[in-house]
This record gives structure tokens, C-alpha cells and sequence, in this order.
């Protein structure tokens, strides 16, 4: 049995939900969460009924704010002082830029954004994308303890019958030690919506939304349906989307539940960020497009004609 | 300034990937190679840097086969001014890259004033090589930038994280910054400057001559293999006089067959 550490962030009212998924699949190994600065009001009794042991809040002198220095020094030495052999977190922005600085610390290994993974006895076994999501290999950590894991959100799913533990809550000190990159300022994103990466529903638009203001009708499609709104890299390209919306190889890698793609022909690039996407939805001119090779449902149509529609039903059903 | 640049030859994104029989890597013998976008961005950035600070040199590190010597010879004819290549055909981890690249910018017998990387390569989207490196070097590092300003001594920065929010670093002293696409616009290397390349300096080292040996693989990468093909799936053709009903069709298919809504 392993004694792992899950890293958890804040996402509202309650931790993000890819804290769950892992611990829903590493409920035969003793799991604590750890989350920097406060744990938020709902999250000790989720974390409890998933399954977490103790939840560790670190606080500390500069570690109200995310810094990779200060982060790194603090989650290092916690995690040597409580003798972890793994630590998972989602593949989250902060994740992935702070745990592989912590892995150096320890000059040990870290697998970055699994979809899937297994124990064999205490050794962890990973199912990672490779190019974009071309191809899938295993990836086995081969150095010493503590192995470091990100786990990319919604693609290991919630237990369908947690086993709940004790989640008893306390406080840890953090030393930041010394930052030389300091945050100066955070300036928030205007939208109050999951990030791509973390989306349970997408609709992304591309080449043929010819422009930006028609982006519109995505938008409003996404209301009714909670989800967030994505782009292909040719309407990237072409000015109608910043790239932060850009879904593929070289924008995000993405697997919700359902993925609305509209007017997007499906480029190799394109359909490598999108494919572990559960339900795809299509709609484009074209009946010969890519994308309808990777569409559970394609709608050979004009999207300014079966949006509008789309959005209608949504809504009366929704 | 002493401005390094860490460059990746990776696969074009257009190109097909497909397994090797014993599915230990991936077919490379047909692959359209290219320097790996992000990296692009950071070789504008090495050469915007040097062109705000008198005697700057820019130095780019490569570690990979023979053919990543052409990634070298874009970056030396956009105007970066010398390169290593530590050359191996292994199939390095994150931690073992890293220390190949520290083993290679030391033996250039410089000390980085900055170190520009792109923020991940698009072959293996690891993410790690940048902060590995950066703690290997007592570095502080910043990643995913899309925004670099210096003023003085200090270099303002903006990272871009999830859901459009950016954090703002002030960084004085060295660094490794991670290039995000937005940052710059890359040049394309010029006639002149692809002639000039050639006679620019090329030193190849060896993983010995870097110290990297095999207890420096953190990470196994075995079992390459094609994602799952899907089952096709249903196609509706529509016309004025079907539009609506198809339309009602698939969202009850959404709801009662697929139950995603």
C-alpha cells in the first residue's frame, strides 16, 4: 500500500473536481489531500466521502499566492517530512508548472497529464497521450520515491461507489524559503467559466464562423448548455478567436463529456486535441470533412442554419 | 547579457504518427521534422533581448540526433550566434534532457543571464524540461509568457494561466522564461542570414561529455499504440425541409442515447 498525496486547488465553493477522479482511483492506497492557503467550505465533506485519510491546509508567509519558487519549497518539504511515495494533482496550469520543479528537488520522475492509470502492488503504471493524443503509451516512473503524477481532468470519471474515510482537517506550517519571481499581479479572466481543459461541455467554432462577431451564437448555444466556448487553430489564425480558445495540438489538449464543433473541417491537429472528447457532435458543409470520421452524430449542414435550431431544442429541453 | 536558448526538432503537426512494430517510439524514417513552434518563439525573444542589450551573445542547446543540427542552423540564421548539440538517438526523459542541457551550457563556459525555452514541445507534451532545468540552475522560472518587458535589471512578465486569468512577475536577476504563442511573432530566417549560418560555430557534445548517464532516466515510455478507433457514427444530410426535425432528432439522441444532456 502506498501512502500518496493528492495536490488539490480551490474551484469555487469546493476543491476541483479532478481531486475526486484521483482519489476515487487510488482508494486501495492510504491518500491525503494538501491544498495551499484555505480549503474551501464544502470541500472537507466531499473529500471525506471520496475517500481522503487527512486534508492538509499549508499556509505560510508569502504562500497566499502561487508562486513556482515559493510552492516549490514549501510542497517539498512537506512532502519529504510526511515520507509520501507519490504525489498526484490534476494537470491543472498550477500543477504542471510547479510539480515538475518539485520532482527536480527530489531528482525523481513525474508523469505529466495521464488519462488512465494502475497499481501493480505499490508501482504506479500511466496511460499517457503522446503527440497531441496521435498516440498513447505507457509511462512507468523509474527513479526513486517521491513519483510525481498529473492526471488530466474528466478522463478517469467519479467512483460510482466511493469508500469514505476519516478527511480530518489540519493546518500545516509552509516555508516559502527564498522567491526571486514573485507574482506582482493577477489580473482575472472576465469569464466565470470552467477552463477548456476542465470543460464538461464544449462548442467550438471554426474557419466557416467567418468571423469574430458571429462567435455570438456559440456563445449563446454555451449559455444553455454550461459549456465553454473553443476554437480551431484556422479561425485562430484567422483573428476571430484569441488563442487561449484554441483547441488542438498546438492550442489544448481537451476531453469533455461533449464536443460541439462548428464549421471545423477537422485538420489531424485539430482532432488530435479533441479526441478522448466522449460525445462529439459535428456540423459542417462539407459531407466529406475529417471531423465526421470522429463524429458520434454529424449534421451535414450550414452551422448558421442549424445553430440557431441546435439552440432552440437545447433550450426547451435543458 | 549571456542569453541561452533551448531549442526541439519535433514532427510538423500535420504529420500522421504511427507506432514502431515492438511500439517502443514511434515511426521517425517518413516524418517532416520542423524547430517545435513554441521554440520558435523563443529564439524572436533571445534575439529581441539581445538587440536591447549592447554585447549580448546568443547561445542555443539541442539535445537530440544528428538531424536536430538543422533546428540549430534556423535558430543560428534567424541570428542566434553559436550552438550545442549534444547529440544522442536515445529517447531522453525530462530529467535526464534537463541535465543534458545544464552539462552543455556549461561547457559553453558562460553563465546564463536568461534562459529562453518554448513553454513545452508538441512531440511529448511534457511540460517539464523548463523547471527542471531552471531549479537544476538555482534559477527562479516563469512559463507559459506571452507578455516580457525589461526595464533596468528587471523583467516584467506575463503568464498566462486557466480561464483567460494572467499572474504578473517582476524578476530581477536570472531566469527561465517559458514562450507561449502571442509572445512574438517568429522571423523567418533570411538568404543571408542561412549563408551566414553555416559558418557560425556548431560544437557537438556527447551524453559523457555532459555527464548523463542511464540512472539519469526518471521515466519508461514503452507500449506506443494508436488511440481506439471509434465506431462510425450516424451522419445526417440536411435540406430546408428536414433541417428542423433532424435537428430535433440528434438532441434526442444527445439526451436519450448518448445521455450527455
Amino acid at each position: 500500500m502506498s501512502k500518496i498525496l493528492i495536490l488539490a486547488e480551490a474551484a469555487k465553493d469546493n476543491v476541483k473536481n479532478v481531486t475526486f477522479e484521483i482519489l476515487g482511483k487510488s482508494a486501495a492506497h492510504n491518500c491525503d489531500v494538501a491544498i495551499f492557503n484555505e480549503l474551501p467550505a464544502n470541500a472537507a465533506a466531499d473529500l471525506a466521502k471520496y475517500g481522503a485519510e487527512n486534508i492538509h491546509v499549508i499556509k505560510g508567509d508569502n504562500l497566499d499566492k502561487y508562486s513556482p519558487e515559493g510552492y516549490a519549497h514549501a510542497l517539498k518539504e512537506f512532502v519529504a517530512a510526511n515520507g509520501y511515495d507519490y504525489v498526484f494533482s490534476g494537470a491543472t496550469s498550477m500543477a504542471k508548472d510547479l510539480l515538475p520543479r518539485v520532482s527536480a528537488m527530489f531528482d525523481s520522475g513525474m508523469a505529466t497529464d495521464v488519462t488512465n492509470f494502475t497499481f501493480d502492488g505499490d508501482n504506479f503504471s500511466g496511460t499517457r497521450p503522446m503527440f497531441a493524443g496521435k498516440v498513447l503509451c505507457k509511462v512507468e516512473l523509474t527513479g526513486s520515491a517521491p513519483h510525481f503524477v498529473t492526471v488530466r481532468p474528466n478522463a478517469l470519471g467519479l467512483p460510482d461507489s466511493p469508500a469514505a474515510k476519516a478527511g480530518s482537517v489540519q493546518d500545516a506550517a509552509g516555508n516559502a524559503g527564498t522567491i526571486r519571481a514573485a507574482i506582482k499581479e493577477i489580473i482575472k479572466g472576465a469569464s466565470e467559466k470552467l477552463d477548456l481543459t476542465e470543460a464538461n461541455v464544449i462548442v467550438s467554432g471554426g474557419r466557416a464562423m467567418k468571423e469574430e462577431a458571429n462567435f455570438k451564437i456559440l456563445d449563446e448555444m454555451a449559455d444553455v448548455l454550461g459549456a465553454t466556448v473553443g476554437a480551431s487553430r484556422a479561425a485562430v489564425d484567422s483573428g476571430f478567436a484569441p488563442h487561449s480558445m484554441q483547441v488542438g495540438q498546438t492550442g489544448k489538449t481537451v476531453s469533455p463529456t461533449l464536443y460541439i464543433a462548428c464549421g471545423i473541417s477537422g485538420a489531424i491537429q485539430h482532432l488530435a486535441g479533441m479526441r478522448t472528447s466522449k460525445v462529439i457532435v459535428a456540423i459542417n458543409t462539407d459531407p466529406d470533412a475529417p471531423i465526421f470520421t470522429k463524429a458520434d452524430y454529424g449534421i451535414v449542414g450550414d452551422l448558421f442554419d442549424i445553430v440557431p435550431i441546435l439552440t432552440e431544442e437545447l433550450k426547451a429541453i435543458m | 547579457m549571456n542569453i541561452f536558448v533551448c531549442v526541439k526538432q519535433v514532427p510538423d503537426t500535420e504529420t500522421k504518427v504511427t507506432p514502431t512494430a515492438d511500439g517502443n517510439y514511434i515511426e521517425t524514417s517518413s516524418i517532416k521534422w520542423v524547430m517545435n513552434p513554441y521554440d520558435e518563439i523563443a529564439v524572436e525573444q533571445a534575439l529581441s533581448v539581445k538587440a536591447a542589450n549592447s554585447d549580448s551573445t546568443i547561445t542555443v542547446v539541442r539535445v537530440g540526433g544528428v538531424k536536430d543540427t538543422e533546428s540549430l542552423r534556423t535558430a543560428m540564421a534567424m541570428g542566434a550566434d553559436e550552438s550545442f548539440l549534444v547529440q544522442t538517438d536515445d529517447i531522453l526523459d525530462p530529467y535526464a534532457t534537463a541535465k543534458a542541457i545544464k552539462g552543455a551550457i556549461e561547457k559553453s563556459g558562460k553563465t546564463p543571464d536568461i534562459i529562453l525555452t518554448g513553454w513545452k514541445a508538441i512531440d511529448d507534451d511534457n511540460v517539464q524540461v523548463p523547471q527542471i532545468l531552471s531549479h537544476m540552475m538555482d534559477l527562479p522560472h516563469v512559463s507559459v509568457v506571452m507578455g516580457f518587458e525589461q526595464n533596468g535589471d528587471t523583467i516584467t512578465l506575463k503568464r498566462e494561466v486557466e480561464g483567460g486569468t494572467t499572474e504578473i512577475y517582476d524578476v530581477t536577476g536570472g531566469c527561465v522564461v517559458g514562450c507561449q504563442k502571442g509572445l512574438n511573432t517568429p522571423r523567418y530566417p533570411s538568404l543571408p542570414g542561412l549563408m551566414k549560418a553555416k559558418k557560425k560555430p556548431l560544437t557537438t557534445l556527447s551524453l559523457d561529455d555532459v555527464g548523463v548517464s542511464s540512472a539519469d532516466q526518471k521515466v519508461k515510455y514503452s507500449n506506443f499504440e494508436l488511440p481506439p478507433v471509434k465506431p462510425e457514427g450516424k451522419k445526417f444530410e440536411t435540406d430546408d425541409s428536414n433541417r428542423a426535425d433532424i435537428v430535433k432528432e440528434v438532441v434526442g439522441l444527445l439526451r436519450n442515447e448518448a445521455k450527455v444532456i
